[in-house]
């Protein structure tokens, strides 16, 4: 669905991303992880046009991006941290976005009505708490039954039952057809989800590849155990490219 | 419908929702129909003038950089949807340019509409409209350039003051300076140029040309309603504010488009 091709980007002196390629597939859970500042939002900017890289080329559903923004239509995009215009409420930015979309394959309204959102959508979103504003974000989302799901950690300031409620809402557009990338630092939670990882260390691939596969490559029956060992490992493992 | 004009319909209920641009126009409406009320006539005008030459660039200037830096959260919203770059930069300059310049133009019409306009007059505040209308596109494109340039906000407003100073106060010192300092010589044509190379200096040149108060200007007043008369002079007037309105937007549009968010 979606190709990262040896993208590089630098900020100034700071070289950000190293020449890393990440592939994206239909019905599966792409997880992202890496230390703060390891690069894995700036892989999302690029991915979804707000960052330019310096080097590499992104190809979407086959096609080579080359500047242009229709592709968007199929993206649906949750940031780290929801940082709406703060004197609009809920409605007037579903309302906005649904105009400039047009939406082929009308609404989704099941997360407003899964996270009670109704009675906080006419309220001005500075007003609202930063969790209920992740809701918003996480509506907006996936309101338009997106192609691609772009999540940069979707649970961080979540309530329990409100990321259950996500999870579920991922589960449902990965049975649907939907490729989806996760960044998280919670490793249960990617263990739940993913069906694919990427490692990202100092802006390159440290690891790719299925879940299952690096479980039973370093031997370790949890996530988080494998994720350690194999952060202290000595090579970089390509599952995906030796299988 | 296109998606500029979406853009520039949210906008514009946002700004009006903030009511400093109704502020604004009620400012133009106070101090016209002041200047109607108490003196009128020729005069009143040329108070006037002096008011939008001033205040326009200012004001421009700080609402726009002051409004680049608060739709930050916006753009990125945007930017993340169907919208390219060369839509929402399009859509964001007209949705603060046209109720600037609407506010400016309503403000400044109102009274002359109910106080009646004196004959011949008619022309001059034609212009008078025409360059605060030019002057707001002006320096809105100049604010959105600073501000694009400018990573912090506080830098940014910073720039956009010394901008204003530069060009609404400390260009016609430089100038004055200049003049003095080489009085023995012929300045006319120099002069000429010096005008038309400042927005602020050209509007208010071609506005005085307007109210006939060029005699205020002595002998180099005779030379710039010759030239300003002329059909050379109005193309190149025209030219000027015109390369002063694309060369700030397209440097911001460039920026906006390469930038990262």
């Amino acid at each position: 669905m979606i190709d990262l091709v040896a993208i590089e980007k630098s900020y100034g002196r700071l070289s950000v991303l190293k020449g890393l390629s990440v592939r994206l597939e239909r019905g599966r859970v792409t997880a992202v992880v890496g230390h703060n500042g390891s690069g894995k939002t700036t892989l999302i900017k690029i991915l979804l046009g707000l960052v330019r890289p310096d080097a590499g080329h992104v190809v979407f559903g086959g096609e080579r991006l080359r500047g242009g923004f229709r592709y968007r239509e199929r993206v649906g995009y949750m940031p780290q941290a929801a940082d709406f215009p703060g004197n609009l409420t809920g409605r007037e930015i579903l309302a906005l976005v649904e105009d400039l979309r047009g939406n082929p394959a009308g609404v989704d309204e099941s997360l407003v009505a899964a996270f009670g959102l109704e009675a906080e959508l006419d309220k001005p979103l500075r007003t609202l708490s930063g969790g209920t504003r992740q809701k918003v974000s996480a509506a907006l989302a996936f309101r338009f039954r997106p192609d691609v799901l772009v999540l940069d950690e979707p649970t961080a300031g979540l309530d329990p039952v409100a990321s259950g409620t996500l999870k579920d809402a991922i589960r449902a557009a990965r049975e649907a057809g939907a490729a989806v990338l996760l960044t998280s630092h919670v490793m249960s939670e990617i263990d739940e989800l993913a069906d694919d990882l990427v490692f990202l260390l100092d802006g390159q691939v440290r690891f790719r590849g299925r879940v299952a596969d690096l479980k039973r490559e370093t031997g370790e029956a949890h996530l988080e155990r494998a994720v350690a060992r194999m952060m202290t490992g000595p090579a970089p493992l390509d599952l995906e490219n030796a299988a | 419908m296109n998606t500029t004009i979406k853009i520039v319909r949210y906008e514009l209920s946002d700004v009006l929702r903030g009511k400093w641009v109704v502020a604004y126009g009620a400012f133009f409406w106070l101090v016209t129909d002041a200047l109607l009320r108490f003196g009128g006539g020729t005069k009143a005008l040329l108070s006037l003038v002096n008011v939008v030459l001033l205040l326009i660039p200012l004001v421009s200037l700080v609402f726009g950089t002051t409004y680049l830096y608060h739709a930050r959260a916006f753009n990125m919203l945007l930017l993340t949807q169907p919208v390219s770059r060369r839509s929402l930069f399009a859509g964001l300059y007209a949705g603060l340019a046209l109720p600037l310049a609407t506010a400016f133009a309503v403000g400044v019409s109102l009274p002359f509409a109910y106080r009646g306009l004196e004959a011949g007059h008619a022309g001059a505040l034609a212009t008078l409209l025409a360059c605060g209308i030019l002057l707001t596109g002006i320096f809105t494109a100049l604010a959105f350039w600073v501000a694009l340039r400018f990573e912090e906000k506080i830098k940014g407003l910073g720039a956009a003051l010394v901008l204003w100073l530069a060009a609404a106060v400390l260009y016609d010192g430089a100038v004055l300076l200049a003049a003095h300092a080489f009085a023995a010589y012929p300045l006319e044509q120099p002069m000429l140029v010096l005008m038309v190379l400042n927005p602020i200096d050209l509007a208010r040149v071609l506005l005085l040309m307007a109210l006939d108060a060029s005699a205020l200007m002595g002998y180099t007043g005779a030379v710039f309603e010759r030239f300003f008369g002329s059909m050379l002079g109005a193309a190149v007037s025209v030219g000027a504010l015109g390369a002063w309105l694309a060369l700030p937007l397209g440097l911001a549009l460039g920026r906006f488009r390469r930038q990262d968010f």
